[in-house]
């Protein structure tokens, strides 16, 4: 039937052109020859891309985001944590939500309906944000109204419970939680965790079924314990606060040391900033000032002049100084002091604070003596408290003194530090001759300390630095009902470019209880400009404030009767140089 | 040899059946496991919030502020601290 049909069709039609068989032949081979050709390409060539696209449907990557560490102080208190936060962003061309939907959303973000479509469209076809960092409960909420297009974003937000009280110490992190400032950035590698991986199979609603390579653990990163005792370095802020007020100062710092381990249990810096909120924050706010800024000391150096001269053999506690009338010239320059007094004993100038009775003992020193024992008193280098960008100060090399620089270093001038190393220099005092490292971090075993000055000494330039304190001295409101104290105060000038302004930095440095040292304080305001500015004055009470209340806190026992502290009469004039 | 191969056969179903069941205990498990995860993952951040919100509301400066603005307290100015001295017996009069 079929060969019938065919036969006669082929009857019925013209003969074929004789090339027509092959060309066809051509060019289904040719046709053939592409399929191959692109199946080659495929299985062999473009391999790879495909399988990469292929596995794209049902493998995902999922990265495992590591926790940072968290700060604490040295009670394990956190001064700086991180906690996910929720980011929700869509594609305005994805995203589909009824007008229902839409205020829904807005209610749970705490907007407008009006205000979250205009945020819609006014990014056009770009990815998002709806609502950044948000806690993610309020993230499960808006998830839970189930919005086509809507996404949300696992991220870390660190938080920082102390805010401005130790904003400078902490410092903060930026993106990708990367520290940028203070112990953030110097212990990055520290705090930082790696993140991880895996690799996984998901089905068709998203959910992983399986891991299909190995997964890398995201690795978290590690707790840092501070030796910031927080009670204390609150108590050292509100103090500092109330006094750079008072005095209408432009800044001031504070910091409170362990005596016996050098550990820095209170650092307050003013100004501040709240690091949880810092996106208009000057940085000249964000400073760590009583470590990356100098100042001339002023007096409270002329307790170490004393003590190489002891030392050197040159004088004693009660070798008498004659202050020749409060006046010294010296080449070109005259040393003055401000209340002039007759001869003072060793004891006294301290007291006192004669600039006249301290040049005079510097300049019966070698030059490269004083040098050296500044030099081993910390003068000059950096603290290494293990806090970025902390500074050496300047003590310039003895072979370059001349005479009248000598006699102003006696007292604290030309010569620069900050106030960490100051307190550093003071543990000599507060010890029996050991400068003992200080540190930002928790040290469970004592630290030894190395020997600069004799116990004698030590105990001598003790006993001057506790008179000091006491009526007749320089610093009478810097006395603790109860515990004998022990201090310098400080007034200096500010050098300004080469010239002396009447502007000054007022200080005091001490430590309590003067017959067992277990603080030494150092507070230090900028241009106090209140009205006073004697350090015996302005910072004293700052001292005695913080003193008092930090030894009553620690338990530290009594070592004077209650009723120790003797003010002079009110409206008394109090001596001091500055 | 029909018999071995028919014991082989046997044996090949069987085989292919606990494959089926163990593969499919493996995802079961491996949900589970997930699942755990992600709670365990929601305990640690719930422990770091509410290590946050102690430490917020613990601190110091907060402290004070309540005792200040609430119970109507005050630090007192040092000039106003009375230290009383308990004696050597010790023990209050």
């Amino acid at each position: 039937m079929r060969g019938t049909a065919s036969a006669r069709a082929t009857m019925s039609l013209p003969a074929l052109p004789r090339a027509r068989a092959p060309i066809l032949f051509g060019v289904l081979a040719l046709l053939f020859a592409i399929l191959v050709g692109r199946t080659f390409y495929l299985q062999w060539v473009d391999n790879d891309f495909l399988q990469e696209r292929g596995a794209a449907r049902f493998s995902r990557e999922i990265e495992l985001p590591a926790h940072r560490g968290q700060i604490v102080d040295r009670f394990g208190e956190a001064l700086a944590i991180s906690t996910p936060v929720k980011s929700l962003w869509t594609f305005p061309g994805q995203f589909e939500a009824t007008p229902a939907d839409r205020t829904a959303l807005a209610r749970v973000l705490e907007t407008t309906p009006q205000r979250l479509s205009a945020r819609i469209s006014a990014a056009g076809e770009d990815f998002t944000v709806l609502a950044r960092q948000i806690a993610p409960e309020t993230a499960a909420r808006a998830m839970a109204l189930k919005i086509k297009g809507l996404n949300e974003q696992t991220e870390y937000r660190r938080y920082y419970p102390a805010g401005e009280v130790t904003a400078q110490i902490v410092g903060f992190t930026g993106d990708q939680d990367h520290g940028q400032e203070g112990i953030e950035l110097a212990q990055q590698e520290w705090l930082g965790g790696k993140m991880g991986s895996r690799r996984v199979i998901i089905n068709r609603r998203g959910d992983v079924v399986e891991d299909i390579a190995s997964v890398r653990a995201p690795q978290a990163g590690r707790d840092l314990a501070l030796s910031i005792d927080s009670r204390l370095q609150y108590l050292a802020f509100r103090e500092l606060n109330a006094a750079v007020e008072r005095h209408k100062a432009k800044a001031g710092g504070l910091v409170i040391v362990d005596a016996r381990s050098g550990e820095i249990l209170a650092l307050a810096n003013l100004p501040t900033y709240n690091p949880n909120a810092r996106n208009k924050t000057a940085r000249e706010r964000m400073r760590n000032r009583a470590l990356t800024d100098v100042f001339e000391p002023g007096s409270t150096m002329k307790p170490f002049t004393i003590a190489v001269a002891m030392e050197a053999g040159k004088v004693r506690p009660d070798s008498v100084i004659h202050t020749e009338g409060g006046t010294l010239t010296i080449g070109r320059a005259t040393i003055h002091d401000a209340h002039p007094a007759g001869p003072l004993t060793v004891e006294q100038v301290i007291q006192k604070s004669s600039n006249v009775g301290a040049a005079k003992i510097a300049l019966s020193l070698p030059a490269e003596t004083l040098w050296k024992m500044l030099s081993d008193t910390g003068f000059g280098t950096a603290p290494h408290t293990g806090f970025p960008g902390e500074v050496a100060g300047r003590l310039r090399p003895a072979k370059t003194w001349r005479p009248i620089e000598q006699a102003t270093m006696s007292y604290g001038h030309g010569l620069s530090v900050n106030l960490v190393q100051l307190v550093r220099a003071y543990s000599i005092f507060a010890s029996d001759g050991e400068l003992k490292p200080v540190t930002l971090f928790k040290t469970d075993s004592p630290v030894a300390g190395r020997p600069v000055i004799s116990a004698r000494t030590a105990r001598a330039v003790r006993h001057m630095l506790e008179l000091a304190t006491q009526p007749g001295g320089t610093a009478p409101k810097a006395q603790v009902a109860g515990y004998r104290v022990a201090g310098k105060t400080g007034t200096a000038r500010k050098l300004e470019g080469h010239a002396y302004t009447a502007k000054y930095v007022a200080s005091f440095v001490g430590f309590a209880p003067a017959s067992d040292p277990r603080l030494i304080v150092a507070v230090m305001l900028d241009e106090p400009s209140g009205g006073s500015y004697y350090g015996g004055d302005v910072a004293g009470p700052v001292f005695s404030d913080v003193t008092g209340a930090a030894l009553r806190l620690l338990g530290v026992p009594t070592d004077a009767p209650v009723d120790n502290v003797i003010l002079p009469p009110p409206g008394s004039e109090i001596h001091e140089e500055t | 040899m029909m018999r071995i191969n028919l014991v082989l056969l046997a044996a090949l179903i069987a085989c292919a059946l606990s494959l089926v069941t163990s593969r499919h205990e493996a995802r079961r498990l491996f949900v589970e496991l997930e699942r755990g995860e992600s709670r365990a993952h929601q305990y640690e951040t719930e422990y770091g919030q509410l290590q946050l919100e102690q430490s917020t509301w613990g601190m110091p400066a907060r402290v004070e502020k309540i005792a200040r603005e609430k119970g109507r307290m005050q630090l007192p100015p040092s000039t106003r601290i009375e230290v009383v001295d308990i004696g050597k017996g010790g023990g209050a009069p």
